[in-house]
């Protein structure tokens, strides 16, 4: 386990990073710098390589060309600072929530996987079997199994994409209060602006295999959906994501991209709602 | 939470019953018959003729003697099939080269009928425990290892994938993850096993055996004893209903965890508070 030093976020720095699956490029030369303990969002259509540029992160997949470095040194293999939570939370039904979130721990970790398991509110189902819990609660225990270790880099890939809207405001305003107090640098995937601009310091716009935009956020916290400031930098960054492919939308879409387009246009309206 | 069922003492006796509910219509039916003359005794005997011959054979202690030689045999193949069957799953599972290497012959093995080996079998083994308990694990193999395979095969990719993230060794992945995700699909194979393990020694009992139920009956076709006959068929219908509800109460055991079983079992918690 590391110690919680001043710096407790890993530092990554992307150069010219490259990614295809055969002839299709997915990533193609990004450049990226994110400085220790920053909140970073990456938004896109689906299909824009976001998810991919998550998974080499984590060290799930190897890049084509380019490198990361995480403090430095260029990433080989599984990226030990990093924790990765999936959008299926991923535990496993034949252990209880305990067992989950101290998995492939070793040593006395269960005093320290209570504790993480009160911080998310969760003490008290330790000793419960996963298919016992809704699905935030699930999400819930992924989290806690992914802040177990003290990452020092957090990637979140779309974390909370399947729970209904009041858990997923819920566990935003969980994941603010874990990255505050912890300091670990985040990443998050998703499909909702509106969820990018309630966490995120940084927003990139993926396009396409390349970083398209890149909104600084200082909006204070705690964030409010109803202020003039949120909306306004939400619409921006809608507006980034829907205007630019209008020229590409006019012939059949391609597979995936409707999809991409509903979801973002339904946090739109979603959006829409919430202000007025 | 049984749909249909209250809970309670009251349910658990109507689940109990119910299920009883027509073979004892078909058995009181069958008696009737039986003493009204409709089912000649030499076809059919009355319930309660089976009933006392299967006593007489109980008290002369052959009952047992057959009994217990023929559950070795089950049981003794059993687990070697089984657990062949299950080595062999695993590995073909895990590795791509194994199965690439073996997966095709097992498949042409399997279309073998085991009992079609019969002749062949005698000629090798002669009619001694060999022959019958090789027949039974050849029976048993596939099923256990078809099942294990897929069930190994059809693990959430994603779950191996978060594995390796969380940096857990090769063999903590078989270990926690590989194994308990296969298990529902190897306690298939396991049931379904044990059901064959029974019919394949039925059938090798009665070709060329000198003890076990299987003799009991075709021993008793040459002196025209109806009666022992059928309580050596309801001996293997009750013998093949208990292995099936050992199999049932290992999946309860070993699947404390899976939705199916959970609704059923009385401790939905996996174990006690930490001490």
């Amino acid at each position: 386990m590391t110690h919680a030093t001043p710096e407790t976020g890993s530092h990554l720095h992307l150069d010219r990073l490259t990614k295809a699956y055969g002839a299709q490029t997915v990533l193609s030369g990004i450049e990226l710098t994110i400085p220790s303990g920053h909140f970073t969002a990456i938004v896109g259509r689906s299909g824009c390589g976001k998810s991919t540029l998550l998974r080499l992160l984590s060290g799930l997949e190897t890049s084509n060309g380019g490198d990361i470095r995480v403090g430095g040194t260029p990433l080989r293999g599984v990226n030990q600072q990093a924790r990765i939570m999936f959008q299926d939370g991923r535990l496993l039904p034949w252990k209880t929530v305990l067992d989950n979130v101290g998995l492939g721990l070793r040593g006395d970790w269960r005093p320290r996987g209570l504790e993480v398991l009160r911080h998310v509110g969760l003490q008290e189902r330790a000793h419960d079997w996963i298919a016992r819990l809704s699905g935030g609660q699930r999400q819930r225990v992924a989290l806690a199994k992914a802040l177990i270790t003290r990452p020092r880099l957090m990637l979140l890939d779309e974390p909370l994409g399947a729970l209904d809207a009041l858990t997923r405001i819920e566990m935003q305003s969980l994941i603010e209060s874990l990255w505050l107090e912890q300091g670990f640098t985040t990443i998050l995937v998703t499909h909702d602006v509106e969820e990018a601009v309630t966490l995120a310091d940084r927003i990139l716009v993926l396009e396409e295999g390349r970083i398209a935009r890149d909104f600084a956020n200082d909006l204070p916290r705690p964030r409010r959906r109803g202020d003039p400031g949120f909306a306004h930098l939400t619409a921006r960054v809608l507006e980034s994501i829907l205007l630019r492919n209008r020229p590409s939308e006019a012939p059949p879409q391609a597979s995936g991209v409707p999809d991409g387009h509903a979801r973002e246009a339904s946090a739109d309206s979603g959006m829409a709602a919430l202000s007025h | 939470m049984v749909r249909g069922f209250s809970s309670g003492r009251r349910g658990r006796l109507k689940r109990t019953l119910v299920p009883w509910l027509v073979p004892a219509l078909l058995l009181a039916f069958w008696q009737v018959s039986s003493m009204l003359g409709w089912i000649p005794t030499r076809i059919l005997p009355a319930p309660t003729a089976i009933a006392l011959a299967g006593l007489q054979l109980a008290r002369s202690g052959e009952l047992w003697t057959h009994l217990s030689v023929s559950a070795a045999r089950a049981g003794g193949g059993f687990l070697i099939g089984a657990s062949l069957g299950l080595f062999f799953g695993v590995l073909n599972g895990l590795l791509r080269r194994a199965e690439l290497l073996l997966d095709s012959s097992f498949q042409m093995l399997r279309n073998i009928p085991p009992l079609a080996m019969i002749p062949l079998v005698i000629l090798w083994f002669g009619i001694g425990e060999e022959a019958r308990v090789f027949l039974v694990s050849l029976g048993v193999f596939f099923p256990v290892y078809l099942n294990t395979f897929n069930g190994i095969r059809s693990i959430d990719p994603g779950l191996l994938e978060m594995g390796r993230v969380y940096g857990l060794s090769n063999w903590k992945i078989i270990t926690d993850i590989v194994l308990p995700g296969a298990m529902p699909s190897i306690l298939v194979g396991v049931r379904f096993s044990l059901g064959i393990a029974w019919i394949i020694l039925i059938v090798g009992e009665q070709i060329a055996a000198n003890s076990g139920i299987g003799y009991l009956a075709m021993n008793a076709r040459e002196f025209m004893q109806t009666d022992i006959i059928v309580f050596s068929i309801l001996l293997y219908a009750l013998l093949g209903k208990f292995s099936d509800a050992l199999a049932r109460k290992l999946e309860f055991r070993l699947l404390p965890w899976h939705p199916n079983f959970q609704r059923l079992s009385k401790e939905f918690r996996a174990r006690p508070a930490l001490s």
